[in-house]
């Protein structure tokens, strides 16, 4: 590989508190060789090519926690190589995919099988995790040790929460043992039974099973009174409610712990629901535009760490049902940023938060080298106009499955070029 | 009829009839005055007429009725309509059509109405965006069933004279029902005031932002009370910890005289059918032809869904 030179960026960097104009160097093997202000016309060989960005920003490879991938047994939804081409358009260079699949992804055979796919169709850094339980089930515990050993980054039952506090118990304490991350989707299921959409005055108007926010609380609330008593590696998945967002505040003080919020609950609420859009079915639910302000002031105290994109493709068949019968989850990885950006260019966040949440966080929390442009590692990165607007356009999103849940969304900001490893692969025209 | 013929010019300011939310106060006066005008000729010795003639109407009942179906189908006939009822249980959607396929597949047959009912919130609007017709909705979900609380208004009409005013108790299973979401809309709109009256199991969440007043107390609704409706209460309510029994409901939310003594004398005691004697209204009141006024309500609602028929159709 030749050398490449990138001149001119707005780096942002969290990771390394960069946030600077200067350039990249990437050497012959696809890793950084300089980065900042020092990067310049006038140090770089003269002979030498240069691309010269304008301006433009330049981010660290992002890493979403939390993507469903079809494959195997829904590919027909979205397969890596699918997957790998709508996270490149998005400035996503590294994922970690959810167990609920088809078989789960609870036994080493089928580890094997998802890092073999994703090595050979996909171009991103697929970070596999396990279920927690046996076939999500709830009941029997995964071999965190030999699933660890065969990189396994995180145990979460996906979907699913561990409504049992006996297991969850065993489940911390296996943890602290083996040193493992545990992910919890934050659902009392028996709460949120046959619920649909939030519960409060749009369920109650629209004639819709509401969710109270108390489910979600309730599991937090749980898990937190746990984690006290057996300490181990633990993230709240997502949270979509100013209850639970408070509760975690006050938690943060004295305990150790992350929490992730979907990009979908910090920028719309329940009322984007309107007429019966399934598209805007999700789980956790959007809530009110109350609870969403609540989940960008968390963002931006520290209460919340990561931003994900809660990617879940749906063939449009499973869509174009009634509310109750279509499927749960929206399509979002190729959007994730461009979104997120939403929250910089209306003043709610500033830039090195976002991307703090979407880069240097979900490495710490995950312990992956990933997420920074520290000199020697891989170069991960995309270079980003950050004023560009756009539309989204279902017929325009790469993805297999065209489930956004912002179809006709004007965003400003796009994802000019991809690199992976050094190198380039992704470029809008 | 010479009469109903003039109202051939009258426009409503929908396509569709999925909900009273949808509806303009102005819609609903006039789908009230032609209803009025269909009671008279539903009286009469000679009920047809031939305003729908040559129009198809499709009935498309995923849930069990038998008045509202019935209705819906002697209202078309009666305007000289060409109706016909989909047997669901034996149709395709057992063998796992969808509802938009389905509607595909009718919208092909060229009706000009079609009428549904459907077990989830929102299928009527799901419907009216992959059809060409007039979609008339016979409730969907527990979200609305419109031309229940329209022929509810109607009645009220008849027998007060009046709607503004009025104090209306809804009393039962709100949190289920799609006859107290309709009746909340359509009885704020025309002006009366609206007591809603459940145990808190059965009452939805943020129910008073629909500008409603909120009793778990009967005695305290019923108080002042012009008119009191009463809703069906369904048995599985029982096996979900709603409610303890049957009898418990009835002594704290049955209509007996005696509750009934909190509301103004010359109270009307309604119901949208098939009523549960003893579990929600005391027998012998549901018959009283003094205070119920249940049977003209069934009556009222071939008027009312004649007059929707008619100014939905194309």
């Amino acid at each position: 590989m030749k050398k490449k030179y990138i001149l001119n960026a707005n780096i942002v960097d969290p990771a390394n508190s960069l946030n600077e104009k200067g350039g990249l160097i990437i050497d012959e093997k696809g890793n950084i060789e300089a980065i900042g202000k020092k990067v310049n016309k006038s140090n770089i060989p003269t002979k030498e090519t240069f691309l010269d960005v304008k301006g433009k920003h330049l981010f660290p490879g992002i890493i979403d926690m939390r993507v469903f991938v079809g494959e195997p047994g829904f590919e027909y939804k979205e397969n890596f190589k699918s997957l790998s081409q709508a996270a490149l358009s998005g400035g996503v260079t590294s994922v970690v995919t959810m167990p609920n699949t088809a078989p789960i992804i609870d036994n080493v055979s089928m580890v094997d099988f998802i890092k073999r796919r994703g090595r050979d169709k996909s171009k991103i850094n697929i970070f596999p995790s396990a279920s927690l339980t046996k076939n999500t089930e709830g009941k029997i515990m995964t071999e965190f040790g030999l699933l660890q050993k065969k990189g396994i980054v995180a145990f979460t039952d996906g979907l699913k929460t561990i409504q049992n506090s006996r297991l969850m118990s065993r489940i911390m304490k296996s943890s602290n043992d083996l040193k493992t991350l545990i992910m919890q989707h934050a659902e009392d299921i028996n709460l949120s039974k046959d619920g649909l959409v939030n519960e409060g005055i749009i369920s109650t108007k629209l004639g819709l099973q509401g969710i109270s926010d108390l489910a979600e609380k309730i599991i937090v609330e749980r898990d937190l009174t746990l984690l006290e008593e057996y300490k181990c590696r633990y993230h709240i998945s997502q949270i979509s409610s100013s209850k639970s967002a408070e509760l975690i505040k006050q938690k943060k003080k004295y305990l150790n712990f992350s929490c992730g919020v979907s990009i979908n609950n910090l920028s719309l609420n329940e009322n984007d629901i309107g007429d019966f859009k399934t598209f805007l079915k999700l789980s956790p639910p959007l809530r009110t535009e109350q609870d969403r302000i609540s989940l960008v002031d968390a963002l931006n105290d520290n209460t919340i760490d990561v931003i994900v994109s809660d990617h879940k493709p749906e063939d449009e068949e499973q869509k174009r049902l009634t509310f109750a019968q279509s499927a749960t989850g929206a399509s979002g990885i190729e959007t994730l940023l461009s979104l997120a950006l939403e929250l910089y260019h209306n003043s709610s966040v500033n830039l090195e938060t976002i991307i703090a949440a979407l880069t240097f966080n979900p490495a710490k929390i995950l312990k992956i080298n990933k997420g920074n442009l520290k000199i020697g590692n891989a170069g991960d990165f995309s270079i980003v106009d950050i004023n560009e607007p756009w539309v989204v356009k279902k017929e325009n999103l790469l993805s297999k499955s065209k489930n956004t849940s912002i179809e006709n969304k004007k965003l400003q900001g796009k994802v000019k070029t991809t690199f992976i490893g050094g190198e380039l692969l992704f470029e809008t025209r | 009829m010479a009469n109903l013929k003039k109202f051939k010019a009258i426009k409503i300011s929908q396509n569709h009839l999925l909900g009273i939310q949808d509806l303009t106060i102005s819609d609903v006066k006039i789908i009230l005055k032609i209803a009025k005008a269909f009671i008279k000729l539903n009286r009469s010795k000679t009920k047809k007429v031939d305003l729908l003639k040559g129009k198809t109407q499709i009935n498309l009942f995923f849930e069990p009725s038998t008045r509202t179906q019935s209705s819906f189908e002697l209202a078309g006939k009666r305007l000289g309509a060409d109706v016909m009822t989909m047997n669901i249980i034996n149709s395709a959607l057992r063998k796992g059509e969808t509802l938009i396929d389905t509607a595909m597949t009718l919208n092909a047959m060229h009706p000009d109405l079609i009428v549904i009912r459907h077990q989830d919130s929102g299928a009527c609007n799901l419907l009216s965006q992959k059809v060409n017709c007039a979609v008339i909705n016979a409730g969907d979900g527990r979200r609305e069933h419109p031309t229940q609380a329209l022929l509810d208004s109607l009645t009220i009409l008849d027998r007060k004279k009046k709607i503004e005013g009025l104090r209306v108790a809804i009393c039962g299973d709100i949190l289920h029902s799609r006859v107290a979401r309709s009746n909340i809309y359509l009885l704020n709109m025309l002006g009366a005031e609206v007591n809603i009256i459940a145990p808190s199991t059965l009452m939805p969440k943020d129910v008073e932002k629909l500008g409603v007043n909120k009793f778990s107390d009967m005695k305290k609704g019923l108080k002042g009370c012009d008119i009191v409706m009463m809703l069906r209460l369904q048995n599985e309510r029982m096996n979900s910890s709603f409610l303890s029994s049957n009898r418990e409901y009835y002594e704290y939310y049955g209509l007996t005289y005696d509750k009934l003594s909190y509301a103004k004398k010359d109270a009307l005691i309604m119901h949208p059918g098939p009523m549960n004697r003893g579990i929600e209204i005391d027998t012998n009141l549901a018959d009283d032809i003094n205070k119920s006024v249940i049977k003209e309500q069934v009556e009222l609602g071939v008027a009312v869904r004649m007059a929707c028929l008619k100014l939905f159709c194309k």
